[in-house]
């Protein structure tokens, strides 16, 4: 969209292979199908349990008993997404974008070859190429996974209630998405293989567990599956999973209606024609590895978004990036895209916010004795007359002494938390210290403060 | 000298309770004085202030109820099966929120008394500069002498007196938290954002609620935001009478109250009849139980407010003001809590820093939120000219809200920012859901002095609506369209 700002020629090919279950999706790729807008609304649900069982204490009446409905919620959510799907096509259309619904592989120096859902084939040429297809989500490799398992890319679009669940993984997907199912009053338990939300700093992940523990969540920690297999047919139906731990020869078995696999996401660029015009890919990741322009080792080839080698795997990242691109390429620009201090949050049932170093990379990186780490636990207002969870929400900064005390780290665990934590990240991105921090007046009665 | 105490806090709220405690990790001897006179209808509350007691607190509690009265509905598309129809019951929220106030208050006791400060339950006055006289309820008097004394007195609620019946048959906010019954169909005569607050919760948890006004809301604030905000109440449910004057109150026979009032666009007189008018015109310090003319302590004529410097003194040495009674200052917890502590490091702590009031950012907890921190876009004008400002402003949706099916139409965010040079960030104004919690952080940012293109070099969150602050692009000067589009 932005290179037609600049009327120049742009074709954009988009194509999702359907899933081992035969799941689809149209434009707009993970974050608006399968990602961000499906898991924020489906977690928007779960908190909406929540804040019914609130409501009671705050005054409201209505029946003891309120039951979820999977199909009403996630009719809603297609139905919005399906509407950002045609949002894009028409903006596309708008700006002048030509847009094939067609898988691409380059062929030859400058030239891809498309191939349409019916298999019709065609030929471009290009003076510029931009490579983002993303990634997809990984299967474990044993006997019944591509038969019997989902993953984030069916999920939200599953046309029945999944039942009793097993999320294999620890990855925020999985939190995330074990988070909501349990919010909805569904069965849930995860297996972990051995820590969770890796590169998330530990202390805060350990807390987002012992949350989940608390409210619902049961947690195999220490196994993997190595089969699964089917007891009963049917929407959902039976499967059996067998779990072998990652420490003694012990095999456990469970029985489950839906088993979801959140075990990390693999780029697709390994049948993409790379190799026809040199494209040298990380082997082992598949990711691409560029320069700080978003340059691929092809000078008129370059990527953007998830498939980038030791970059973050986020929308609004890749929304920069490509912007950026495209300015510098027609626009004359020369800003390059950020990525130190970039913000995030796990929309797990107690929301995690983060932005900078963790505790551990901090300490790690500066030496203990150069970090102060200021901590506090707190009690939402809103908690405070149903009850709830006393002493669970978390924040904390992490300083670099030497350097003015500059906040380094910031660290929320607690409710909104990303609207809490965009401002901080902007705060950081300004470089502020403890004591600017600790001169800014707080906004009474809110978290942030 | 001969004083009994190191410091004498009268007052114990926000500031006051705030300067004590932080007087006494120095190992002085302090005292605190804290006392309520009954509103007119007979309400009072325990130590705290009006924050704890009859602010804040319940303020957002109520407001909370009334949100979830929302997410009730909300909670519908998202597949939630609730039987209609849903009722509210005021009895149950009320006595949840008096209850967690009344533990608010114990918590302040075990405070002071951890710390070792002195409490008396007294109504303090001034025999001289280093004497206040504390009288008990019963009437006992005691004397207590101090090197030092603040005064943290904060305000109470204004009565439109010139109107017949407003003080017989009105309450105000000192007695809406309190009410053990709910209000009703309720008439709310509003000044500020503690009332349209009010009219807010009301409308959200089922009450017919109407607020009068002479003129503008919200003066002070910024006028478009404020404009939005209203707006955005009216069609939630809440009925305005815009440039109307009420005139009298009357009690009708079967308990309810009519007001009659002045349209004063079409020169006409109108009345209705009410469960509960709410009284919500400004708030004035109670300076003159205070006896501060045999001190010499000096007000302002006008507001009556105490008169201090940037070091937060008086006209008298010695003494001290901080909080709601002090003249030109944020009527907010938290300059109250900053100014007392400040002021108890520089008289005990050896320190010299002065309160900074400059950039102290706010939220007005109305059923749509409005955050704010900085310069209003017409301050921005009356300062430096509208040539040297730019405006960014975006129109956005939050995401829960589609769903939902709810009306984003006044979810705006605006920031004011200098247009030359590196573009310095004068104001930042958001109005949506959880605003308080998005310009928390971006205060922070201003505190450090941020500049548009710092903002633009921050990489949102997805999915949130604080994001949208980082992706501000069109300029009201532009006059494009700043509906945000897309992903």
């Amino acid at each position: 969209q932005e290179a037609a700002k600049y009327e120049k020629k742009v074709l954009v090919l988009d194509f999702v292979i359907p899933t081992p279950l035969g799941n689809s999706w149209g434009l707009g790729g993970t974050c608006v199908n399968v990602g961000c807008i499906p898991k924020k609304l489906m977690h928007q649900a779960a908190l909406l349990g929540q804040a019914l069982q609130d409501s009671r204490k705050f005054g409201w009446e209505f029946t003891e008993e309120v039951k979820h409905n999977w199909m009403t919620m996630t009719e809603a959510v297609q139905n919005y997404i399906s509407s950002l799907n045609w949002g894009y096509r028409v903006a596309l259309r708008d700006k002048k974008v030509t847009y094939e619904n067609a898988y691409g592989e380059f062929i030859g120096p400058h030239t891809i070859k498309t191939t349409n859902k019916r298999g019709v084939e065609n030929i471009y040429t290009a003076q510029r190429f931009l490579i983002a297809t993303g990634e997809r989500p990984r299967y474990l490799g044993i006997p019944g996974d591509k038969e019997y398992c989902i993953s984030s890319d069916d999920l939200f679009s599953l046309p029945y209630c999944p039942g009793k669940t097993l999320v294999v993984g620890a990855s925020y997907v999985a939190l995330e998405c074990a988070g909501f199912l349990a919010g909805l009053g569904l069965h849930v338990t995860v297996m972990v293989r051995s820590i969770l939300l890796r590169g998330f700093d530990q202390d805060i992940a350990n807390k987002i567990g012992e949350y989940m523990e608390e409210h619902g969540v049961t947690f195999i920690r220490e196994f993997v599956p190595i089969e699964v297999k089917q007891v009963a047919e049917g929407s959902p139906g039976i499967l059996k999973v067998v779990a072998k731990s990652t420490k003694e020869d012990t095999i456990i078995e469970g029985e489950y209606n839906t088993v979801l696999l959140a075990i990390g996401r693999d780029a697709c660029t390994r049948r993409i024609g790379l190799d026809k015009v040199g494209v040298k890919i990380n082997e082992k990741t598949g990711k691409i590895p560029v320069n700080d322009q978003e340059q691929t080792n092809v000078p008129y080839i370059y990527a953007v978004g998830d498939i980038l080698q030791d970059k973050l795997e986020l929308t609004p990242v890749a929304i920069q990036a490509g912007r950026l691109l495209v300015q510098r390429l027609y626009g004359g620009a020369t800003r390059k895209c950020d990525y130190v201090n970039v913000p995030t949050t796990v929309f797990t049932p107690l929301e995690y916010g983060a932005c900078g170093y963790p505790e551990e990379t901090a300490m790690e990186k500066f030496g203990e004795e150069n970090i102060e780490v200021y901590h506090s636990h707190f009690w939402p207002l809103e908690w405070t007359v149903p009850s709830r969870d006393n002493n669970k929400c978390y924040a904390k900064i992490i300083c670099n002494i030497p350097d003015n005390e500059r906040v380094i780290g910031f660290h929320v665990l607690g409710p909104n938390a990303g609207e809490i934590t965009q401002g901080f990240a902007a705060a950081m991105k300004c470089g502020v210290t403890k004591e600017q921090l600790d001169s800014t007046i707080g906004i009474h009665p809110v978290c942030a403060e | 000298g001969t004083n009994e105490y190191d410091l004498l806090v009268v007052g114990g709220g926000s500031g006051g309770l705030a300067c004590a405690k932080e007087a006494a990790q120095f190992g002085k001897k302090v005292a605190v004085l804290d006392y309520v006179e009954p509103s007119p209808q007979g309400t009072k509350w325990g130590l705290g202030g009006t924050c704890v007691n009859v602010g804040c607190i319940p303020k957002k509690l109520m407001h909370q109820a009334a949100l979830l009265g929302s997410a009730l509905k909300d909670a519908q598309h998202y597949g939630w099966n609730i039987t209609q129809p849903v009722n509210h019951t005021w009895s149950v929220m009320a006595q949840a929120v008096q209850n967690y106030v009344k533990s608010l208050n114990w918590g302040h006791r075990v405070q002071l008394q951890d710390k070792k400060v002195k409490y008396f339950n007294m109504k303090g006055s001034f025999s001289d500069t280093h004497t206040i006289r504390g009288l008990t309820k019963a009437g006992k008097e005691t004397v207590v002498t101090a090197e030092n004394i603040v005064i943290a007195t904060g305000g109470r609620p204004k009565y439109p007196e010139h109107i017949a019946g407003a003080l017989e048959y009105g309450i105000t906010s000192d007695d809406l938290f309190w009410l053990k019954e709910s209000p009703g169909k309720t008439y709310d005569k509003i000044k500020n954002d503690v009332s349209l607050e009010c009219a807010g919760f009301l409308t959200g948890i089922g009450l017919d609620t109407t607020v009068m006004m002479r003129s503008i809301p919200l003066r002070g604030f910024d006028q478009q935001m404020a404009s939005l905000v209203t707006e955005h109440m009216e069609s939630y449910g809440t009925k305005f009478l815009k440039r109307c004057s009420p005139t009298k109150v009357e009690k009708l026979e079967n308990n309810r109250l009519q007001v009659t009032w002045k349209n004063t666009d079409l020169g006409t007189e109108e009345t209705d009849s009410f469960d509960t008018v709410m009284w919500a015109v400004g708030r004035a310090p109670d300076t003159e139980t205070l006896n501060l003319k045999a001190v010499g302590v000096k007000t302002n004529s006008e507001t009556g407010k105490i008169i201090v410097d940037a070091s937060e003194a008086t006209s008298i040495p010695h003494i001290y003001a901080v909080g709601d009674i002090t003249e030109g200052r944020p009527e907010l917890t938290p300059t109250a809590i900053a100014a007392g502590k400040l002021l108890a490091r520089r008289l005990f702590g050896q320190s010299s820093e002065l309160m900074d009031y400059e950039n102290v950012p706010t939220t007005v907890f109305t059923p749509l939120e409005y955050g704010c921190v900085g310069l209003s876009e017409e301050a921005a004008v009356q300062c430096y000219g509208s040539d040297n400002i730019e405006v960014y402003h975006a129109y956005y949706k939050p995401l829960e809200f589609t769903v939902a099916e709810r009306d984003a139409t006044q979810c705006y965010i605006k920031m004011v920012c200098l247009r030359e040079g590196e573009q310095r960030v004068l104001g930042l104004h958001f109005i949506g859901p959880n605003a308080g919690e998005v310009i928390q952080g971006f205060a922070l940012g201003i505190k450090c002095g941020a500049t548009y293109p710092q903002l633009m070099k921050t990489i949102g969150i997805h999915p949130t609506c604080a994001e949208e602050v980082t992706k501000l692009h069109i300029t009201k000067r532009s006059g494009l369209d700043a509906t945000v589009t897309g992903c």
